[in-house]
């Protein structure tokens, strides 16, 4: 007689240690230091990889399960706000232009990382590490490909969406966080891992992402909303892994805690600098904002931060020093940076705009100790010379700084009035930084840091017009030539939000949702 | 004592667990934004199977929590019954 009886199933601990280490084979014809050629240049130490464990204990098989879950729920809701004409529903048009300098900025780098984690998993020799790595990665191309699918749909109906992996490789402001990554990359495995597992994905990815995301939402974009939280879902395992991994080197060798402080220093001030654009977004292009990006910036970095940083002090390691710079700059760096691309804005691939009276009273009320004084009349002259036809477009190039690519445009910590320069001489060469901490990673690495693509450069050296231009031919225009170079269209996909196409199509169709036309 | 925090879609699926959590945790702060809610908790937090299975009258895997977390702070432990969230410091 067949009896069915019920197999007993494994608990959680012991399916993670059958499923990771289970799987894992020590080699015997080929020396270890050959299969992982990458695990020690670094100089960290590791004596036992089976001391790393994920925490969540999550295994391939569960992994399938619950992405599958994610990946049906998202697709089913991005068809329904397509179908549903859902960006007609978005506060205003002015919206749409965070998407655009999303899909530009941000959604290559999900690419990018899948890249980096595939990488770095290939190069752990423990099996804990390389599944958790697996999974990242995995995560990483599926955010890259529901970012592209949902904001596809935009790319329908507006202009600046058409050619973003184009644009995001030559794009003067795109090359900030595209440097970013190819530099984390481009660096050994462990300290890919500190600089993107840990701080970019535990130290600031939720100031990218929930502030964007709950942003989205408060705007009526569904489709980001949905594709946000979906990827959203899998950075609290990419924190964890970012987590795990810092103590788990910490643990395995004093020797490694100076590099790895170092390491946390670089990054966070690194990640901390791609955060411009989201300054910028958060205070100025959310028709509804939800928080100002001082306020995320308290909530996110100074509590949440120094509650790890603390946590982490039993290791020896210290909040990075440039946490005292930034608290200095969070008056005024949304400001600082909209300024800046209200300035160059024949140059970008989005609209820019001067902030309505009652926005400005907002900033005004989020930003006590800047906004009236230093930004308020600024942005009230422009308004002013645009009323009267002088418009003004910025049309000498930024000199930018050679670490974070971003143009000088921050101002001295503690004094909003002075430009902050900084330069260094390196083999009869001189290099120019927009900080210290920008000035410092220089130094420590200069042989990275002075192969740098910097647009600014390259469009002074030619290598930025489409090929066959002549720059010595009579009348020869050098931005429209960079604008055809960037695939941007002049006078559609750049220049004011006001009187600009997506503002008359988008009212024209929100005209016709509502009445027969 | 350092806070901890976990963030989740605000949806049918999390109401459950939002409450749960509530009633495990009589230190959490609840805190709605939109589309999510973030649950604050000075120095630990934990989520409870036993308690959501309660609420929604069905057995629950707390690897579930996955599809609807949007984030979380504070060094993890996961078991088949509970996931706590704590600060060492």
């Amino acid at each position: 007689m067949d009896m069915q009886v019920a197999k007993k199933k494994l608990g959680l601990k012991e399916k993670y240690q059958v499923m990771t280490r289970g799987l894992d084979w020590e080699p015997s014809y080929q020396k270890k230091e050959d299969i992982y050629p990458y695990a020690s240049y670094e100089g960290i130490k590791i004596h036992d990889w089976d001391k790393w464990e994920d925490p969540f204990r999550l295994t391939m098989d569960a992994y399938w399960k619950y992405q599958a879950e994610k990946e049906r729920k998202l697709y089913a809701i991005i068809d329904a706000y397509a179908q549903n004409n859902g960006h007609l529903n978005v506060t205003d048009a002015r919206y749409i232009n965070t998407v655009k300098l999303f899909l530009t900025g941000v959604s290559p780098l999900e690419y990018m990382a899948h890249r980096g984690f595939a990488h770095a998993g290939r190069a752990f020799p423990g099996a804990g590490p390389r599944v958790a790595c697996l999974m990242q990665s995995l995560d990483e191309i599926r955010h890259a490909q529901t970012q592209i699918h949902a904001l596809s749909n935009f790319n329908k109906h507006y202009n600046g969406l058409h050619d973003f992996r184009h644009m995001h490789d030559r794009v003067w402001y795109l090359s900030v966080p595209k440097s970013f990554f190819d530099d984390a990359v481009t660096a050994g495995p462990f300290e890919f891992m500190v600089a993107i597992g840990f701080s970019f994905e535990y130290v600031l990815t939720n100031l990218l992402f929930v502030p964007f995301v709950s942003g989205a939402a408060y705007n009526g974009d569904m489709g980001t909303m949905t594709f946000g939280f979906s990827a959203q879902s899998d950075e609290a395992r990419h924190m964890t892994l970012g987590l795990e991994v810092i103590k788990f080197i910490l643990e395995q060798d004093p020797d490694n805690l100076p590099i790895v402080q170092r390491w946390i220093d670089k990054w966070t001030w690194r990640g901390y600098r791609v955060l411009t654009l989201v300054a910028m977004m958060m205070d100025y292009m959310l028709p509804k904002r939800t928080m100002s990006w001082k306020e995320a910036w308290e909530v996110y970095f100074e509590e949440n931060g120094g509650a790890l940083f603390k946590d982490l002090a039993r290791y020896g390691i210290t909040m990075p020093k440039c946490a005292e710079t930034i608290a200095l700059e969070k008056d005024h760096l949304s400001h600082q940076a909209w300024g800046t691309f209200y300035n160059y804005g024949a140059a970008a691939a989005f609209h820019t705009w001067v902030p309505e009276k009652e926005e400005m009273d907002w900033l005004a009320a989020k930003y006590p100790e800047s906004f009236d004084k230093y930004y308020r009349p600024r942005l009230e002259f422009w308004r002013e010379q645009a009323a009267k036809g002088k418009r003004f477009y910025n049309k000498t190039l930024p000199m930018l700084c050679q670490t974070c690519q971003i143009p000088m445009l921050f101002t001295e910590p503690g004094d909003p009035s002075k430009i902050c320069y900084r330069e260094v001489d390196y083999q009869g060469s001189k290099y120019h930084f927009c900080s210290d901490h920008c000035k410092a990673i220089f130094e420590h690495e200069p042989e990275k840091y002075v192969q740098s693509w910097l647009p600014v450069h390259q469009i002074y050296q030619g290598n930025c017009f489409p090929e066959g231009t002549d720059p010595t031919a009579e009348g020869f225009d050098p931005l429209a030539a960079v604008l055809q170079y960037y695939h941007l269209e002049f006078g559609r996909d750049n220049l004011d939000f006001e009187g600009s196409e997506d503002q008359k199509n988008f009212d024209l169709w929100r005209g016709q949702a509502t009445k027969n036309g | 004592m350092s806070t901890v925090f976990i963030a989740l879609q605000a949806n049918e699926d999390t109401r459950p667990i939002i409450e749960a959590i509530a009633a495990d945790n009589p230190q959490a702060r609840i805190n709605e934004a939109p589309a999510m809610v973030k649950i604050d908790a000075e120095g630990r937090l934990t989520v409870r199977r036993a308690s959501i299975e309660e609420r929604i009258g069905r057995g629950f895997d707390l690897q579930e929590l996955h599809i609807n977390l949007i984030s979380l702070s504070g060094n993890i432990d996961e078991s088949d019954d509970e996931l706590t969230l704590s600060w060492h410091a």
